[in-house]
């Protein structure tokens, strides 16, 4: 048994529109690439993880072994929110760190291509007597009539909190987060949409749920991504160029909400991911001042700004200001986002968790092309699911 | 006048129409849902109590995108009633962020969200703005 967890392989599909692949084919294709790029077969893993969110796909995990290799191994199929690719990840470290496999895949995937608003249904008319149901006692849904579901209008109340408790917020500021966003993914082949956007066509755009505009609203569409995990033990003994290129996951941590006055009223995204982060932080042995690099869960721009916070990335109550040093530029002090970020790179909600992960791991690997973070040695990549998960992932370049 | 129900089961109409939350015996945390016990302590002992009908906006959005039949736009927000969050609709201002802003005063109030097909009321409560 090994205390080390290694990433050995990893890949994240092109995303965007898929029209002829499916959910097994996107995380078939995923995952094969990811043993080839860890110079691994089928027959080497121990233990599957796999998720899809919303493809009500079932056993995703068993359906991808039929394809590309049915070897008896045990799965773990995961549903998580938002949070789903990173719990597919998490499980095949703890398995590791467990010492029941010294290798294992961790798959995620979701087709979302013209899915629309997330998190709403469509209402009805009522025509019988009223009738009371849920946990309210409502005789409607209360999506419309007590607030609102989407999911656009929850994290634009995350980040309107925000701007109530520290200041300086305002409609231009969120937008200038997504134009930092939409400019860094033209360096991004694998992105969705990979245009750069002016503040002006920003906030121009069609409102989605005030101060989010579309553009500043994660994109749907079609992805996979897939992990190759590996013990120290194990990685000792392989070749010396995939030890070349093996990332070392210094920490893995999820977290669910802990409870916090109104966190039943309005999603607590902060408290979840500062403590993730806390124990990141420890089990890796950094600080937020040792990373090169970090992903973070830019759902929606007005959620960018609260997770600088929530990460310690700045000081707490700081965010307004760390963004408008310009820390968070590609050629910041603290590059965020450098894949252009859910909003624009897309948010394929299985794959978000591992595709993040591959972002970090491929400037780890000096691997990143003409986005390259230069002399990256350390980086971050966060996600969190309504509900609430929250994963938190650091990585350091192999010594 | 028609007959009224509340819209929820924790608005209570009347005089002075107010809503309802269940605290907790052990730590008096609030909760607006049936409960089984205390996410914050877990103690399964609730009592009624009554939520103050003023409060301050502590985060809004304005929705100008929802599910098909919902109508746009509209104003959810999070409203602090003296140190119990609720969640509700602005009512009563336009829906537009040149009049709704953090920070501002608002009171409980209701009103008729729908009639069922035998002629009763569903009343449901929304926050309206108060002059400072």
């Amino acid at each position: 048994m090994s205390d080390e967890l290694w990433i050995l392989g990893i890949h994240m599909t092109k995303f965007g529109k898929h029209p002829d692949l499916d959910l097994v084919d996107l995380a078939g294709r995923a995952a094969l690439a990811a043993l080839a790029d860890g110079g691994v077969a089928m027959a080497d893993m121990q233990v599957l993880a796999a998720g899809n969110l919303l493809g009500g796909a079932g056993s995703i995990g068993q359906q991808v072994q039929k394809q590309i290799g049915q070897t008896g191994i045990p799965v773990y199929n995961v549903q998580n929110a938002c949070a789903t690719g990173a719990t597919a990840l998490r499980t095949v470290c703890m398995a590791i760190k467990a010492g029941e496999a010294d290798m294992g895949l961790a798959v995620g995937v979701e087709k979302l291509s013209g899915a629309g608003l997330l998190g709403a249904r469509p209402r009805t008319e009522q025509e019988g007597p009223w009738q009371r149901s849920g946990r309210f006692g409502a005789v409607a849904p209360i999506d419309g009539f007590i607030g609102t579901e989407t999911m656009a209008g929850v994290f634009a109340q995350v980040g309107m909190e925000y701007g109530h408790r520290y200041g300086g917020t305002d409609f231009e500021l969120f937008a200038r987060i997504s134009e930092k966003n939409h400019a860094h993914s033209t360096l991004n082949p694998l992105a969705a949409y990979s245009k750069r956007m002016s503040l002006e066509q920003i906030m121009n755009d069609v409102m989605i749920a005030y101060p989010n505009t579309r553009p500043m609203c994660s994109a749907n569409c079609d992805g996979a991504a897939a992990a190759v995990v590996v013990s120290g033990a194990k990685l000792r003994t392989l070749d010396p160029d995939q030890r070349r290129r093996a990332v070392r996951i210094r920490a893995s941590v999820l977290t669910s909400d802990p409870w916090q006055e109104a966190c039943q009223v309005l999603p607590d995204v902060n408290t979840l991911t500062r403590n993730a982060a806390t124990r990141a932080y420890e089990q890796a042995g950094v600080g937020p001042e040792d990373l090169d690099l970090v992903e973070l869960h830019d759902c929606f721009a007005t959620a960018e700004l609260v997770h600088y916070d929530n990460l310690m990335l700045c000081e707490r109550g700081g965010a307004v200001d760390f963004f408008n040093s310009g820390a968070t530029w590609r050629d910041g002090r603290m590059p965020v986002n450098v894949s252009g970020g859910l909003q624009s790179k897309g948010h394929p909600i299985a794959a978000t968790g591992i595709a993040n992960v591959w972002e970090v791991a491929t400037h780890l690997r000096d691997e990143a092309g003409p986005r390259q973070i230069e002399g990256a040695r350390i980086g971050l990549a966060h996600v969190i699911g309504l509900g609430s998960a929250c994963g938190v992932h650091i990585l350091e370049k192999a010594a | 006048m028609a007959d009224q129900i509340p819209f929820v089961d924790y608005l209570v109409l009347g005089d002075e129409p107010h809503l309802v939350a269940r605290e907790c015996a052990g730590c008096g945390a609030r909760y607006f849902d049936r409960r089984i016990a205390c996410a914050a302590c877990g103690t399964r002992d609730f009592s009624p109590v009554p939520v103050a009908r003023t409060g301050e906006v502590r985060a809004f959005t304005i929705v100008t995108f929802a599910a098909p039949g919902v109508p746009v736009p509209f104003v959810a927000a999070l409203v602090d009633c003296d140190g119990t969050s609720v969640r509700g609709n602005l009512v009563g201002v336009p829906p537009d962020p040149g009049h709704v802003h953090l920070g501002m005063k608002v009171a409980l109030t209701t009103y008729v969200a729908g009639t069922d097909g035998t002629g009763v009321d569903a009343v449901n409560y929304g926050f309206a703005p108060v002059e400072a």
